[in-house]
């Protein structure tokens, strides 16, 4: 009985004295005070964060605007339909560079959409389930690598390789043909539009690969079996089974890769030749918005230089905005069906 | 019979493209780091890593533009990561289904393909047209901006994956919401958490475009953030469009480094995410 039995003191120390009892309380209250402002200031911190990312895209168009309203007001309407790009006389105009990104981004779609899709098609439905993980790897390490690395193999390696055993073979193929030889007129000078949309598409080759496998994958087997139930090939069930499902998917896959097409800039800027001017052919150097922007705007001298390429910033921000955005859209449509 | 015949031959046709497409995928992965391997490799040597940049026509190495890109890569996660990963467990605890948080995702989706030169230009606006002088803080800030949609992405996406269980647990021991997200759900998806950042700083390891008017280039040692600061993409930006034989060597080199530098990265994050699926 003399041993204190070890479950009591508890009780003793609340026990003796007033103090506990009348501190307790206090300090409790205190303490729950102290938490609650903390509570309420983590919440907030997040929310202001949150905000922040809206912030930085609301900077971004303000910045912009601001910064090409000096060229828009001296140039109006005629800065998106002007050819000429002239530092001396100051005359500028965007289209030479609106027309380089356009062509490229769309050299690059033609050779990456079938591509792509030939590839997610091998992965989805061709490979041996061993292999899926590592090509679906390796492939997408090709998004890994920085784009300047694409702009000096480009430039070191794949342009004077098109300029030798291609584009000769190309100009002479087609030199006969009306249309065709205007397209791939000469002289092959390696560096052009072909080259850079060549590069931009083994560049967005990931992205279109990595999103149709994943929405390849998404198509229920019961439909791709009763497919096959019925006796069709493995074409077949790709073309009007999975194709079909996965449309939507596949299209803002391809919207996604064309977004990073429109912007790619140093890749580009390496091997477009920076000629401001529309060439009939693709062989024919050109430039692009964001490859115009990186070569000159450490040296453009003035401020109404430096605001007609603050302009291009802006017309190649909108023009990507409104594709990624698209892009977004439609792969959000699909994420609340397969949700759903 | 021919129907039969027409079917099976275009279907393997169509295999064969298939095989072709992948093979011509991964050619280009081969031959781009097979180039960079042959290229780079030669000029490997000690003195890249001790010897700053050289003058064209004299030996050299990469020291001031390797410690830049350190530089300011490093203050740039420690900007960006904080406001992306408050921004993403906005996203994920407490706006789960708020109108902000969906307008939110959106934007920052727009925001992570979004042309890094044109981030450059408002860096530019915003901090070095202000400042009347290029700074290495404005080139970290720059890739501040890249790394946030990064960063927000991974963490709600991880956050979003943890077990309401969990944060029910920790709510019923009486713990406060700020502490249940820092204490159990920070803890659950540290794993994914930490890979978005390994992915975020192997995204701006190797990113050219903003920094070419921000932290613009610096031919000399300097550590000054101040002042315009040298970084590797900037100075294989600049030596390998340059006609001087040596300064190619170097950007090839340069390269090299690069290259592995974010492929380790994104393998390791890659690691680090099947770990996590695995247990």
């Amino acid at each position: 009985m003399q041993r204190p039995n070890r479950r009591e003191p508890v009780v003793d120390v609340a026990l003796p004295g007033d103090a506990v009892l009348v501190s307790g309380p206090v300090e409790r209250a205190r303490a729950l005070r102290r938490l609650r402002v903390r509570d309420a200031a983590f919440r907030h911190l997040t929310r202001l964060a949150a905000g922040a990312v809206l912030a930085i895209l609301g900077g971004i168009v303000v910045a912009l605007v601001q910064g090409a309203w000096p060229a828009f007001s001296r140039f109006g309407f005629d800065f998106l339909i002007t050819e000429s790009w002239n530092p001396v006389t100051e005359k500028f105009g965007a289209i030479a560079p609106i027309y380089g990104t356009v062509v490229t981004s769309f050299i690059a779609m033609v050779v990456a959409v079938p591509v792509g899709l030939f590839i997610a098609l091998f992965l989805t439905e061709l490979c041996p389930r061993w292999l899926r993980r590592p090509i679906g790897i390796a492939i997408e390490l090709l998004a890994g690598i920085p784009s300047i690395i694409y702009g000096i193999w480009g430039l070191f390696v794949f342009a004077p390789f098109l300029q030798q055993y291609v584009q000769p073979v190309i100009i002479d193929l087609f030199g006969g043909v009306p249309l065709l030889s205007t397209l791939f007129a000469g002289p092959p000078y390696g560096i052009g539009l072909l080259t850079a949309g060549l590069i931009l598409a083994i560049m967005i080759l990931p992205f279109i690969t990595s999103i149709s496998r994943d929405v390849f994958d998404a198509v229920p087997s019961v439909l791709k079996e009763a497919a096959y139930g019925i006796g069709c090939t493995t074409w077949e069930v790709m073309w009007h089974v999975v194709l079909p499902y996965a449309r939507v998917g596949v299209i803002g896959g391809v919207m996604l890769g064309l977004g990073r097409a429109l912007g790619e800039t140093m890749a580009v800027t390496f091997v477009i030749g920076n000629a401001h001017r529309i060439a009939g052919s693709i062989f024919a150097p050109g430039t692009t918005i964001s490859a115009t922007i990186a070569n000159e705007f450490t040296e453009a001298v003035g401020d109404l230089y430096t605001s007609a390429l603050i302009a291009l910033g802006l017309i190649l921000f909108v023009i990507t905005f409104v594709v990624l955005a698209l892009a977004r859209y439609l792969l959000m449509r699909l994420n609340a069906r397969v949700g759903g | 019979m021919a129907l039969y015949h027409v079917r099976r031959r275009r279907n393997r046709i169509a295999l064969g493209l298939a095989v072709a497409a992948t093979g011509f995928g991964l050619a280009w992965l081969i031959i781009i780091l097979g180039v960079l391997l042959w290229e780079g490799l030669s000029g490997l040597s000690l003195a890249v890593f001790t010897r700053m940049t050289p003058p064209p026509g004299s030996a050299g190495g990469l020291l001031n533009p390797i410690v830049g890109s350190l530089i300011l890569t490093f203050l740039a996660i420690l900007i960006g990561t904080p406001i992306g990963i408050l921004a993403g467990t906005y996203m994920a605890e407490y706006g789960r289904y708020s109108r902000l948080t969906s307008v939110v995702r959106f934007i920052n989706d727009i925001l992570l393909s979004a042309p890094s030169i044109v981030i450059g230009l408002f860096v530019y606006e915003v901090m070095v047209a202000r400042m009347g002088h290029f700074s290495g803080w404005a080139g970290a800030a720059a890739l501040a901006v890249i790394v946030i949609p990064v960063v927000v992405r991974t963490t709600e996406d991880m956050l979003t994956l943890v077990p309401d269980t969990l944060r029910e647990a920790a709510a019923s021991i009486g713990l406060p919401r700020s502490l249940m997200i820092t204490k159990v759900a920070y803890r659950a998806a540290r794993a994914g958490m930490i890979t978005g950042v390994l992915l975020a700083i192997a995204r701006i390891s190797g990113e050219t475009a903003p920094l070419l008017f921000t932290a613009l280039n610096n031919q000399f040692w300097s550590v000054d953030m101040n002042g315009p600061i040298a970084s590797l993409p900037v100075v294989i930006f600049q030596f390998a469009l340059s006609p001087y034989h040596d300064w190619q060597r170097l950007a090839w080199t340069g390269a090299l480094i690069i290259t592995m530098a974010v492929l380790a990265l994104s393998i390791l994050a890659r690691l680090l995410a099947a770990q996590r699926r695995a247990s």
